[in-house]
């Protein structure tokens, strides 16, 4: 009991010392470009570019912290972390949860990707596979279309090309680099455009940094540097 | 890794896969084995601590103690494993939180509990904010070994249980009879002798640990199955090492590291299981006495 109460007291004095502004940043690295991991087993991509941006214009010493998308809003609202830009799109039944900053990236087109030759009304009789938890999830299912679920966007790819599925829908950004990879295997078959966004989630009581993050996200906007990151991750069209 | 690693798209094939095979993902990878053992050969033995306290607490006379202990084990095997392991790291978290809020900041005034988010002041961070990756990391490894330890003990206390009653009463009688206390009786006579009971419950046990490991994942733990998921999977060009879906090859590699290590637990269960028959009054036991004994013994009743 007596070591119980010392090693508290340790880390209590721990923390007294190391106030300094870490903010811990969740992400899925696991949906390129948006975020994914490279192969120096580093966190790479648009978000991770713009988040050590923002982060530097905040002032915050901020850390990236990987965790799967299905538990992404449970821990951090756990206060595992205490930021997701995973490409989480702005919903409502999100907002319900967490809170949001501006969008950082506009509405970016989801596609029904699938093998060459498909027909196009398999988007609305067909077997259509997205990620769970996601807006397009959400979509399929109301639609005429059987839905079905994986946890990873990797294991979305691989029923498509396996023949489980007739056709994925997913964000058109993430598609297109397994189309030009494909050389003609796989296409996009159509595009419907869902949410409002992709913005920054943080715990409804994190006021603060909300703020902070929403105030730099403005201003970034407005000086061009956000339209710079999006032109080199993504392309012309999704520019503010 | 090796200097000629710098543009791998030009580099041919034994060179590539070189490279490839020690990128920084896959030492990650490698290392990630390294965790899987570390967790088994930590959790092994406080699980069979947790499982000795259960069984003892079962056996216990003292209703109260008896009570916890066959809760215990009746509530922990009877939730699904999956619901512990979420269940308890944010549990103890959150416990340890609160406790220390209450110790370092006395005058808080804001509710614990804001809608979804549970807050508590900044000292009673766990770990302390502002501290280096690896001590989340470590904390999240230590959770999860406690609730490792917790489900899996639960199993062994009643297989424990099971073996202390199993010692032929025959031998607590003669115990008895020479005048030893319940608790000599119990340190001398059952606890030397049980093993060999507890044994193959034991051994399945811990086979189940084994194969339980890939559950770390949920845990935020990056185990080797989550990497054999995360390498095998398809590549395109943004990666410096693009490649089709091979999760099939990873997975294989995962398949038999578990196997190995069910071998070797195969020959070291079945070594302990001809150690502990040695004198015993099992036919196990039996089989191992030297020719001349048996004999001798089987002549002893006429």
């Amino acid at each position: 009991m007596k070591k119980l109460t010392l090693a508290m007291g340790v880390l209590a004095l721990g923390a007294n010392i190391a106030l300094a502004d870490v903010v811990r940043m969740g992400s899925e690295g696991a949906y390129p470009p948006y975020n994914f991991i490279n192969d120096d087993n580093e966190l790479d991509g648009f978000e991770r570019e713009l988040g050590d941006e923002l982060c530097r214009r905040a002032n915050l010493t901020c850390e990236w912290v990987i965790n799967d998308w299905d538990t992404i809003i449970p821990n951090l609202v756990a206060g595992n972390y205490d930021t997701i830009m995973a490409g989480m799109s702005i919903t409502d039944a999100r907002k319900e949860v967490i809170s949001f900053t501006q969008d950082y990236l506009p509405n970016d087109p989801s596609a029904y990707m699938a093998l060459a030759g498909t027909p196009t009304d398999v988007i609305d009789n067909g077997i259509i596979v997205t990620q769970s938890n996601t807006i397009q999830a959400g979509y399929v299912a109301e639609t005429d279309a059987d839905l079905i679920e994986y946890p990873t966007p990797d294991e979305t790819i691989s029923a498509v090309r396996n023949g489980e599925a007739d056709a994925v829908l997913a964000d058109k950004e993430f598609l297109e680099a397994y189309v030009r990879d494909s050389g003609g295997e796989l296409v996009l078959i159509a595009e419907i455009t869902l949410g409002g966004g992709i913005g920054m989630g943080v715990r409804q009581s994190d006021n603060e940094l909300r703020e902070t993050f929403d105030a730099i996200i403005a201003e970034m906007k407005e000086d061009g540097s956000l339209n710079e990151l999006i032109v080199k991750w993504f392309n012309e069209d999704l520019t503010y | 890794m090796f200097s000629f690693c710098t543009d791998p798209s030009i580099l041919p094939t034994w060179q590539w896969y070189a490279c490839y095979l020690t990128s920084g993902t896959h030492q990650a990878f490698y290392w990630s084995f390294g965790v899987v053992i570390l967790l088994l050969l930590l959790a092994a033995p406080m699980a069979l601590l947790f499982g000795f306290g259960g069984a003892l607490a079962m056996r216990s006379r003292f209703l109260p103690l008896n009570l916890l202990g066959k809760g215990y084990t009746a509530l922990v095997r009877g939730v699904p494993d999956i619901v512990f392991f979420l269940f308890i790291p944010i549990a103890i978290g959150q416990g340890i939180e609160f406790l220390l809020h209450h110790i370092n900041c006395p005058d808080w005034d804001q509710p614990l509990r804001q809608g979804n988010d549970f807050r508590v002041c900044a000292d009673a961070r766990v770990p302390p904010r502002g501290s280096p990756a690896w001590v989340y990391n470590v904390y999240g490894f230590i959770l999860a070994l406690i609730a490792f330890a917790i489900v899996f003990g639960a199993f062994v206390a009643n297989t424990l249980y099971g073996a202390m009653r199993a010692v032929p009463r025959g031998q607590i009688e003669t115990a008895e009879a020479y005048g030893m206390t319940p608790r000599k009786t119990f340190m001398r006579i059952i606890l030397p002798q049980m093993w060999i009971f507890a044994l193959p419950g034991l051994s399945n046990i811990w086979m189940i640990l084994t194969k339980a490991t890939p559950l770390l994942f949920l845990l935020g733990i990056q185990d080797i199955v989550y990497w054999a998921r995360e390498l095998g999977g398809q590549k395109t060009s943004l990666y410096k090492y693009p490649h089709p879906d091979w999760r099939v090859w990873y997975f294989l590699v995962v398949l038999v590291f578990y196997l190995c290590i069910t071998a070797l637990s195969e020959r070291f269960f079945d070594h302990m299981m001809n150690r502990l028959s040695i004198g015993q009054a099992t036919s196990g036991g039996d089989r191992l006495r030297p020719k001349g004994k048996k004999k001798a013994k089987a002549e002893a009743p006429a």
